[in-house]
């Protein structure tokens, strides 16, 4: 069984890679190249595979994670505003952060299990949204959001003399300005790094534990393993996944508001995880593809748009689909992220890798019929997708 | 002192219902020691206290000359006193090979190590032990399947695979042959046997008398909450006391 | 004195609330054994027969407005006014309460229909799948709501009447200064009687002893033979009319808009995890408690002591009870335990 391609992650990574960083070529047919869209694919999918960490292999399902991706955001901007328009300090200085409140809310929260951790993690996300938006507001800049300003210190740009220009300065990496398809690549490598860790992470004993406390808890404590301090390190590397996403989304826009800590985005995040499948590699980074896609293409969409789509219809029956269709787009995309959402749990718990699994045996089964030695074959080329 | 586990003056009480009073027990090094008793007398529960999952109210439960009451399960696990669970405890998402070889992990990473970037695939040295482990009980061709799959009595010798593999000085079997066909019951003894030469001291409780008078140096017979004898099999077996309580209601019907 | 008073009579109403929602939400968990992500939207949709049945009863048509002279002028007349005049415009301003009679069959019918048709299919998946299926529920549901009535908040007044405020403290001899809304006292009053009635019904029918024999044991319950699955729809159709007449009534206090059942949602989660999951007085007893350490957490001087705490109470206090006593308030053991 070690024998199979996909288990050798030199190969994974290779493949990967070339997938994420040719996405501009890929995505043009579907219209989906453009920096802005593939930059959110990158960052939600480095959210979505941290968040699959932890309920994944674990199987705790924490409502609170987007407080997480809203640390990592204040911190990054006030590291632009304190110290340097580099992007770096800002990812480091992100992550870490988020990792440090993880810590200390994962810790408490852990204590407890099932929908009480549920709880609890979405009580402590409420509590940071709250508090962003009243008391803190001489961190958070309350309902404004927290935004770069002509005076802003920036300690270590000035120290080596980075010429003030005219207007806000733009976040840059040694000098190459994030923003476009720089900003895109470098959220891609980001990503890469993110996803070569959780993959690590998943073929480690340490991942096989998490599983296995996800399987029976129980268990694995009258085995031998104190799994509390499982639970919280699986909990600290999702909030410093979170953390890291939204460090980077500060980068790609140097603004943070409070609502990104809000419960609804938590609920985004667990949505795409399950949509493309919970615990497994690529599922959750498939969720943030379809989600974000979809987002994009159907909340631009609007009726004159809809009537050119289905204008090869007589014109009775393109009013009245029209007329149905258009509470899903444009302000009603939300209605069909909520429908989807049903639709995938009801028919399809595990999400859209399960299907491909399914799809996939299916062919196996019915060219096995045929010729049985294609099947190694056909396992890999399944499972690359 | 050759008493590798000393349970004494243990009581446990459940709302008014005595369950276990008073019980003294010791276990002697490299012995098997099967204890039996009718339904409800308490074999489980007492078993319970001995690995954490139960506090008693009151006694202590000295095992290697440390007092294991109030210590966590899992550092109970590796001052090597394991059980081997009635109903299968088992990891029934994994795979029959992962399902031995985490408890080989335990044994050899403490309670907890964070090794996230260590390979599984690398630990060649520990599936070669489980799959040694799933040979001594007669699972290894299935080691690649998913252990929620396997037949019940499939799922008694996983347990028991899981509790050898972490070699314990002292394991607690609960039930290990029931609801296993007399064929694998067989099976089972030779192989708690076999482990018997190796010096595992073992506790076992049983309801088959074949299996506990095929194994058993020392029989305790639990009655209501208390020992009411203990002794070699044979003294156990010419005890009027125990037949009264226990043997004898067998033999009537 | 008076001003501890009157936050305790601010807390009220909200509590009363808070224990509607959180009464419904805890009977489902502890018979049925869902959780129920979709309650606040059932609150939500019990608001919105209230604004539902105003704008029914307001439906106007183009009149000629006699009172302006200079020019044509026109004006919207209910219908109601211009058929039955005075009696017309009387039941227009009754709008809120005449809406109950409407709400507690759709309410009804909503959740029968929401039971047999999704959480049926959920009693045996687990808790992570029930809470997903129930939020994407709630955001189909939250946005049909707003394809028809928009985004904005929709004023749906009380009857003049009781638009003004009741003199308490006059009353009871204390401060001339202290009164009180009269519709939150209705509120409270109607709080009081729905819980009671629920209680009552659990207590004095034999349906209601089964459904409490089933909250303790499940299991059993089905075992002796008793036909749980119809218990079930029915226990649900009970919660979501009690969700729904809290949110009919709560209209005139806070203008429905679409996604105000997500606020109380997950208010009403903590408000049953603190009172300790499938217990209903301690839903009840939580919800007020809550409601009245949130009224007192808002005052002027407790916030100069603890800036931003009216923000964060509800969850601080919901933090502290879970590590304290993590079976809540008044919580069993064994339920929604893993």
């Amino acid at each position: 069984m070690m024998k199979i391609s996909l288990q050798n992650n030199a190969v994974v990574m290779l493949i990967f890679s070339a997938v994420v960083l040719t996405a501009p070529l890929w995505l043009a047919p579907i219209g989906a190249d453009y920096p802005d869209l593939l930059q959110k694919f990158a960052i939600f999918g480095i959210f979505a595979i941290g968040f699959n960490i932890l309920f994944g292999l674990t199987g705790y399902l924490s409502f609170g994670h987007a407080a997480f991706l809203g640390i990592g955001s204040y911190t990054a901007v006030w590291s632009f505003k304190l110290f340097t328009m580099n992007v770096l300090p800002a990812v480091i200085l992100g992550t870490i952060m988020a990792g440090v409140f993880a810590l200390a809310i994962g810790y408490i929260s852990l204590r407890r299990s099932g929908i009480y951790f549920s709880i609890l993690t979405l009580a402590f996300a409420q509590m940071s949204y709250s508090l962003a938006y009243s008391v803190l507001t001489p961190i958070t800049n309350g309902e404004t959001g927290l935004q770069l300003t002509m005076n802003d210190a920036r300690v270590i740009d000035s120290l080596f003399g980075v010429e003030a220009e005219a207007g806000l300065p733009s976040t840059n990496l040694f000098g190459q300005v994030m923003s476009g398809y720089s900003g895109f690549y470098f959220c891609a490598v980001i990503l890469i790094i993110g996803f070569y860790v959780s993959l690590k992470i998943f073929r480690s004993p340490f991942g096989l534990k998490l599983t296995a406390i996800k399987s029976n808890q129980t268990r694995m404590k009258y085995t031998g393993f104190n799994t509390r301090p499982y639970l919280l390190s699986a909990f600290v590397i999702s909030g410093m996944y979170a953390g890291l996403a939204g460090a980077l989304m500060s980068i790609t826009d140097p603004l943070a508001g409070a609502e990104r800590m809000q419960w609804t985005a938590s609920g985004e995040v667990v949505l795409m995880t399950i949509l493309g499948g919970v615990g497994t590699l690529i599922g959750p980074l498939l969720g943030v593809g379809i989600i974000k896609y979809f987002e994009n293409i159907f909340s631009a969409m609007n009726p004159s748009a809809l009537h050119e789509i289905f204008n090869f219809l007589p014109l009775w029956l393109e009013n009245i689909v029209v007329g149905i269709t258009r509470h899903f787009v444009g302000d009603g995309w939300h209605l069909t992220l909520g429908a989807m959402f049903m639709l995938v749990v009801i028919f399809l718990p595990g999400g859209v890798m399960e299907g491909i699994t399914k799809l996939f045996n299916y062919i196996k089964k019915k060219l096995g019929l045929n010729r049985v030695d294609s099947e190694d074959h056909v396992s890999e080329g399944g499972d690359r997708k | 002192m050759s008493y590798i586990l000393n349970i004494e003056g243990v009581n446990k009480t459940f709302g008014g219902l005595h369950a276990l009073t008073d019980i003294q027990l010791k276990i002697e090094k490299g012995t098997t020691h099967a204890i039996i008793g009718p339904n409800g007398a308490g074999k489980s529960t007492l078993l319970n206290c001995c690995i954490g999952r139960l506090i008693p109210d009151s006694g202590t439960v000295n095992f290697n000359g440390h007092n294991m009451i109030g210590m966590q399960p899992h550092d109970i696990n590796h001052a090597g006193m394991v059980r081997v669970f009635q109903t299968p405890e088992i990891f029934p998402e994994l795979t029959l090979l992962q399902n031995v070889i985490i408890p080989a992990l335990a044994k050899r990473d403490g309670t907890f190590k964070f090794n996230p970037f260590r390979s599984l695939a690398k630990e060649t040295e520990l599936e070669d032990q489980a799959m040694a482990a799933l040979a001594d009980v007669g699972l290894e061709k299935y080691y690649d399947q998913h252990a929620g799959s396997i037949s019940r009595g499939d799922k008694r010798r996983l347990e028991l695979a899981m509790g050898l593999i972490q070699q314990p000085s002292l394991l607690l079997l609960d039930e290990p042959t029931a609801g296993m066909a007399r064929h694998d019951t067989n099976k089972t003894i030779d192989l708690l046997k076999k482990i018997k030469e190796r010096g595992m001291t073992k506790v076992i409780i049983e309801h088959d008398m074949h299996v506990v008078f095929s194994l058993a140096d020392k029989i305790s017979v639990l009655a209501q909450g208390c020992i009411i004898a203990t002794g070699t099999p044979d003294e156990i077996r010419n005890s009027a006391k125990v037949k009264e309580a226990y043997l004898g209601e067998s033999e009537d019907e | 004195m008076d001003a501890i008073l009157i936050q305790i009579l601010n807390g009220l109403d909200k509590g009363g609330a808070y224990a509607l929602i959180a009464l419904g939400l805890t009977l489902t968990f502890g018979t049925l054994g869902v959780v129920n992500f979709a309650h606040g939207a059932l609150f939500m949709l019990g608001a919105f027969c209230a604004v539902s049945v105003q704008q029914l009863l307001t439906l106007s048509k183009s009149v000629k407005d006699e009172s302006i002279t200079f020019f044509d002028a026109y004006k919207d007349q209910p219908y109601l006014e211009i058929w039955w005049g005075d009696t017309g415009t009387a039941i227009i301003d009754y709008a809120v309460p005449i809406s109950i009679l409407f709400a507690i069959p759709i309410m009804l019918l909503i959740g029968v229909a929401m039971e047999r048709g999704l959480i049926k299919h959920f009693y045996k998946r687990s808790h992570a799948e029930q809470i997903l299926v129930t939020f994407g529920f709630a955001i189909v549901v939250q946005e049909i709501i707003k394809a028809f009535y928009g985004a904005n908040p929709i004023p749906t007044p009380a009857p003049d009447i009781v638009s003004g405020s009741a003199a308490i403290g006059a009353m009871l001899g204390l401060s001339e200064s202290l009164v009180y809304p009269w519709w939150r006292l209705i509120y409270l009053l109607f709080a009081g009687v729905v819980i009671f009635a629920v209680f009552a019904f659990l207590k004095y029918t034999t349906f209601g002893m089964v459904v409490r024999a089933g909250m303790a044991d499940r299991e059993t319950v089905s075992l002796l033979g008793i036909n749980v699955e119809r218990r079930f729809t029915i226990v649900f159709g009970i919660a979501t009319v009690v969700a729904g007449l809290a949110g009919v009534m709560y209209a005139p206090i806070l203008p429905p808009d679409y996604h105000m059942g997500m606020d109380f949602l997950v208010l009403s989660f903590v408000v049953v995890v603190v009172g300790g999951m499938g217990s209903l007085g301690g839903a009840v007893a939580a919800g007020f408690l809550l409601g009245i350490l949130q009224s007192f957490a808002s005052m002027n001087e407790i916030k100069s002591i603890f800036p931003g705490i009216d923000q964060i109470i509800i969850y601080l206090v919901a933090v502290v009870i879970l590590l304290v006593r993590p079976r809540g308030l008044m919580g069993r053991e064994g339920v929604m335990e893993d």
